[in-house]
C-alpha cells in the first residue's frame, strides 16, 4: 500500500484501533486535514481552542484508559495545546499530540507559525519526537503511542513538518505491529522477595493504614485493591487523584487525605506504624510539611515508576512495579499464607480511627438564605445517584466535589490533580462524553474557572452533547480568597470577580439551556429538571455563600495531625 | 559528594538537551558535562560530573533513566575507576618564566603544543585535581586563557558499559 504521510497518519490511526480525534486545522496541516476529509473511519472533534482539545482527549482517556488522540497546526496551535499536555503530564494520563510544523527546509528560520515546538514541550511530555522524513513516520507513531501507554503513561507530542505529509510523495506503508525500543523498557511486574517483605509488615501492624492514588485508577487495579483491602481489614485513604479507586461509600475507606481531606484520613496517617502506599507520590499536598509526616511508620511504597520512590518520604520497602500485577502477587500470597492480621490490635485501631470520625469534620452550617456548595454538591450525589462521571475545575468548588461525591467506581472523577489547571472541566467532561454517549455526565465549576474555556459551549453544541454544568457562583476565586482570610488578613489581593457575565443567557447564546438558581429550596428541583432534560447541555448558575470555605484543612507547612477544623467542629476537637 | 554518571544516548537530536533541561528543571548541579559519539554510531557516550546527597544522587540516575534516549546508565564513583581531564592552557611565556613553565610542565608531565616568542600552550592530562593543581602553582599573571575537556571516566576491570 502507497500512501502519503498525511494518509499514513490517517491509516496507522484506524490501525492502532484509534477512534476519535480533537484537533484544530490551520496551515502546517492542512495536508493531514485533506488525508481526514477522504476517510470514514476517525471521527474528528473540531474545538474552538487547541487547549480545549488537549484537554478533551485528556478526558477521554481518564475515562476510558484508552490514549487521547490530539491534532493541532504548528506555531499557536502547539503552545496553545501546551497547558492541556502539562495537565496530563503531571497525571500520567496517556496521550498523543501530533503537533504540525513549518516545513524541514524552513526549521529554524523563523518562518511564518514556527515554534520549537520539541523545546517547549520538552519539560512537559513523557517523550516528544520530531519527524524530519516520511519513512520514519509509521514507526515513530508506533513509538509514541508505546511510550504514552506503558509504564508510567503520559502524554507524548509528534512534531511532522507540512514537507513530510505532502500528498505527492508515497510511500509503501504497513502498520508497525510491535516495537521494540532498547532505551525503554518499563518494569510490569513486582519484586516476589519485596513483596514478601511487606506482607510480613502489614500482617504484623497493629496501626496500618492504607494510601491508593491515580496509579490504581491508571492501572485499572481497584478490583485487585479491594481485595487485598477487605481481607486484610485495613483503613483506607484515597488521594484526590485516587478517588474511586477503593469504594467511598465502604466502611473501611475514611475519606480523602491531604490538604482538604478528612481529618480521621490524615489523622490515622499521622499515627499509623505501617502504611501502604500504592499508586501514590507523596504529593506535598498530601504530605504537608516532610519532617513530621507519618512519624512512627514503615512504609511500603508501590509504584511503577522508580522516580516516584524515595523522591520526597523515605520508604523501607519499595517495590517497583505494575500496580495490578503487585496487587494480585500480593492477594494470592496472601490467600497461601496461614497467617492472619493482628484483628485485635486493629480493632482496637478501628476505635481510635471511629473517635476521630466522630468529629465530622465535612459537617458546615446549612442555616441561612444563601446556597451552600457543599449542599449543592451532596444534591448533585443524590440527583446521580452517585453514578455520574463528575469533571470538575480547580479551586473551592473542586475540593467541595471531592469531599461530597463519594465515587465508588473508579474513573468517575476526573479532575487536573497536579498542574491544577483552571478551564480543565468543561473541555473534560466533553471528552468523557465523547467516550460514554449514554453516561450521565456533569462538570462542578466555578465562575473563575469555567471562563477559561468556555468557548467550547460552541463545540458541545456542534456535536450534542448533553453536559450538565454546575456552576458553584461565589463571585470570587474562592481558594484565592480563602488562602487571603487566613494568611493575609483578608486582604481580598484581585480575588473578587466584578463584572461576570449572566451566564444563564450567556449559555442560551450558544444554543443550550441557561438556568440561574439563586435559593437553597431551589436547588434540588434545578438539578433534577436538567438531568431530566437528557438532550440538552443544561448550565446551572448556582449562586452560592461567598464566605463559605473549604475545611478542614492541612495549612501548609503543617504536619496532618494539624488541621485547622471549621468553627463547627472546633468545640468537638478531641484532646 | 562528587559523582561521576556515564550515560550511554540514543544518537537522536536532541538528546542533550534533554539531559540539560533535566538538571535545570530539577536543579541539580552539573559541574561538567561532555558527549561525543563511540565506536558504535548509534549511540554517544556522555560523561557528566554532578554532586549532592546520596537521595539527590539517587534522584539524578533515576530521572535520567526514565529519559527515553537513554540507553544505559552508569554512576561509575561507585567503584574502582579511572578518572581523566585535559587541560590546554596558553600562557604568556617570556623572560626567566619560560624556563620556570618548562620545568613545572616536566613536572606535571603535560606538553607544550605550541610556542611563540611569547607564549606556550600547554596540555595536561589527569584528573580534576592534578589540573587544579598545575594551575594553582602557574603564576596566575601569566594565565592568558585555560580550555578545559570535562572529566571523562572509565570503570576499571573487564566489565563495560556498552550496548
Amino acid at each position: 500500500m502507497e500512501l502519503s504521510g498525511a494518509e499514513i497518519i490517517m491509516q496507522f490511526l484506524k490501525d492502532e484501533g484509534v477512534e476519535i480525534i480533537f484537533g484544530y486545522p490551520g496551515g502546517a496541516v492542512l495536508h493531514i486535514y485533506d488525508a481526514l476529509y477522504k476517510q470514514n473511519y476517525i471521527r474528528h472533534i473540531l474545538v474552538r481552542h487547541e487547549q480545549g482539545a488537549t484537554h478533551m482527549a485528556d478526558g477521554y482517556a481518564r475515562a476510558t484508559g484508552k490514549p487521547g488522540v490530539v491534532l493541532v497546526t504548528s506555531g499557536p496551535g502547539a503552545t496553545n495545546a501546551v497547558t492541556g499536555i502539562a495537565t496530563a503530564y503531571m497525571d500520567s494520563i496517556p496521550m498523543v499530540v501530533i503537533t504540525g510544523q513549518v516545513p524541514t527546509n524552513a526549521i529554524g528560520s523563523d518562518a511564518f507559525q514556527e515554534v520549537d515546538c520539541i523545546g517547549i514541550t520538552r519539560p512537559c511530555v513523557k517523550h516528544n519526537f520530531l519527524v524530519k522524513d516520511v519513512h520514519d513516520l509509521a514507526v515513530t507513531l508506533k513509538k509514541a503511542f508505546y511510550v504514552a501507554t506503558t509504564g508510567r503513561p503520559g502524554p507524548v507530542v509528534v512534531d511532522v513538518p507540512k514537507d513530510v505529509t505532502h500528498p505527492d510523495i508515497k510511500i509503501p506503508y504497513e502498520y508497525p505491529r510491535d516495537i521494540t525500543m532498547r532505551s525503554y523498557s518499563p518494569v510490569t511486574r513486582g519484586h516476589s522477595g519485596q513483596i514478601r517483605k511487606a506482607i510480613d509488615l502489614l500482617l504484623g501492624a497493629k496501626r496500618p493504614m492504607i494510601y491508593t492514588g491515580g496509579g490504581v485508577v491508571l492501572d485499572d487495579a481497584a478490583e485487585e485493591l479491594r481485595t487485598l483491602t477487605q481481607h486484610l481489614g485495613f483503613p483506607i485513604t484515597n488521594t484526590l487523584m485516587g478517588l474511586g479507586g477503593y469504594p467511598a461509600t465502604d466502611r473501611l475507606f475514611v475519606g480523602m487525605l491531604g490538604m482538604h481531606g478528612t481529618y480521621e484520613a490524615n489523622m490515622a496517617m499521622h499515627n499509623c506504624d505501617v502504611l501502604l502506599a500504592i499508586g501514590a507520590r507523596f504529593d506535598d499536598r498530601v504530605v504537608g510539611d516532610v519532617k513530621k509526616f507519618c512519624p512512627g511508620a514503615k512504609i511500603i511504597h508501590i509504584d511503577i515508576d522508580p522516580a516516584s520512590i524515595a523522591k520526597t518520604v523515605k520508604v523501607q520497602v519499595p517495590i517497583v512495579g505494575s500496580v495490578r500485577s503487585v496487587l494480585r502477587d500480593m492477594n494470592a500470597m496472601l490467600a497461601e499464607s496461614s497467617r492472619e492480621p493482628d484483628r485485635a490490635a486493629v480493632e482496637q485501631w478501628w476505635r481510635q480511627i471511629r473517635e476521630w470520625q466522630s468529629i465530622e469534620c465535612l459537617r458546615y452550617d446549612r442555616t441561612g438564605p444563601r446556597i451552600k456548595p457543599q449542599y449543592v454538591v451532596q444534591k448533585l450525589y443524590e440527583v446521580t445517584g452517585g453514578d455520574a462521571y463528575i469533571a470538575s475545575d480547580v479551586g473551592q468548588h473542586q475540593m467541595w466535589a471531592a469531599q461530597f461525591y463519594p465515587f465508588d467506581k473508579p474513573r468517575r472523577w476526573i479532575n487536573s490533580g497536579g498542574l491544577g489547571t483552571m478551564g480543565f472541566g468543561l473541555p473534560a467532561a466533553m471528552g468523557v462524553q465523547f467516550a460514554h454517549p449514554d453516561a450521565t455526565v456533569a462538570c462542578v465549576t466555578g465562575e473563575g474557572s469555567i471562563v477559561m474555556c468556555i468557548q467550547e459551549l460552541a463545540t458541545a453544541k456542534q456535536y450534542g452533547l448533553p453536559i450538565k454544568v454546575v456552576n458553584l457562583n461565589n463571585g470570587y476565586l474562592g481558594m484565592v480568597r480563602q488562602w487571603q482570610e487566613f494568611m493575609y488578613e483578608s486582604r481580598e489581593s484581585h480575588s473578587y470577580l466584578d463584572s461576570l457575565p449572566d451566564f444563564a443567557k450567556l449559555t442560551e447564546s450558544f444554543g443550550h439551556v441557561g438556568v440561574r438558581v439563586e435559593k437553597p429550596e431551589d436547588v434540588e428541583g434545578a438539578l433534577r429538571d436538567a438531568f431530566a432534560m437528557r438532550d440538552r447541555l443544561v448550565f446551572l448558575d448556582v449562586i452560592t455563600d461567598p464566605t463559605e470555605n473549604v475545611y478542614p484543612m492541612m495549612m501548609s507547612g503543617k504536619g496532618q495531625n494539624e488541621m485547622l477544623l471549621s468553627a463547627l467542629c472546633r468545640d468537638r476537637e478531641l484532646a | 559528594m562528587r559523582h561521576i554518571i556515564s550515560m550511554l544516548l540514543e544518537n537522536e537530536p536532541g538528546a542533550l538537551s534533554r539531559v540539560a533541561g533535566l538538571f535545570s528543571a530539577r536543579g541539580y548541579n552539573i559541574e561538567s558535562l561532555t558527549v561525543a559519539p563511540t565506536e558504535d554510531a548509534t549511540v554517544s557516550r556522555m560523561t557528566l560530573v554532578t554532586s549532592g546527597s546520596g537521595e539527590i544522587i539517587e534522584q539524578i540516575t533515576k530521572q535520567l533513566n526514565k529519559l527515553v534516549d537513554v540507553v544505559k546508565l552508569l554512576d561509575i564513583t561507585e567503584s574502582s575507576h579511572v578518572e581523566r581531564e585535559i587541560m590546554l592552557v596558553k600562557v604568556r611565556a617570556t623572560g626567566d618564566s619560560r624556563d620556570e613553565v618548562k620545568r613545572l610542565c616536566d613536572i606535571f608531565r603535560a606538553h607544550v603544543l605550541d610556542v611563540t616568542a611569547t607564549s606556550y600552550i600547554i596540555e595536561v592530562t589527569g584528573t580534576g585535581e592534578k589540573l587544579d593543581a598545575f594551575l594553582d602553582v602557574l603564576d596566575r599573571r601569566i594565565i592568558l586563557e585555560v580550555v578545559r575537556s570535562g572529566a571523562l571516566g572509565i570503570g576499571r576491570g573487564e566489565k563495560a558499559l556498552r550496548v
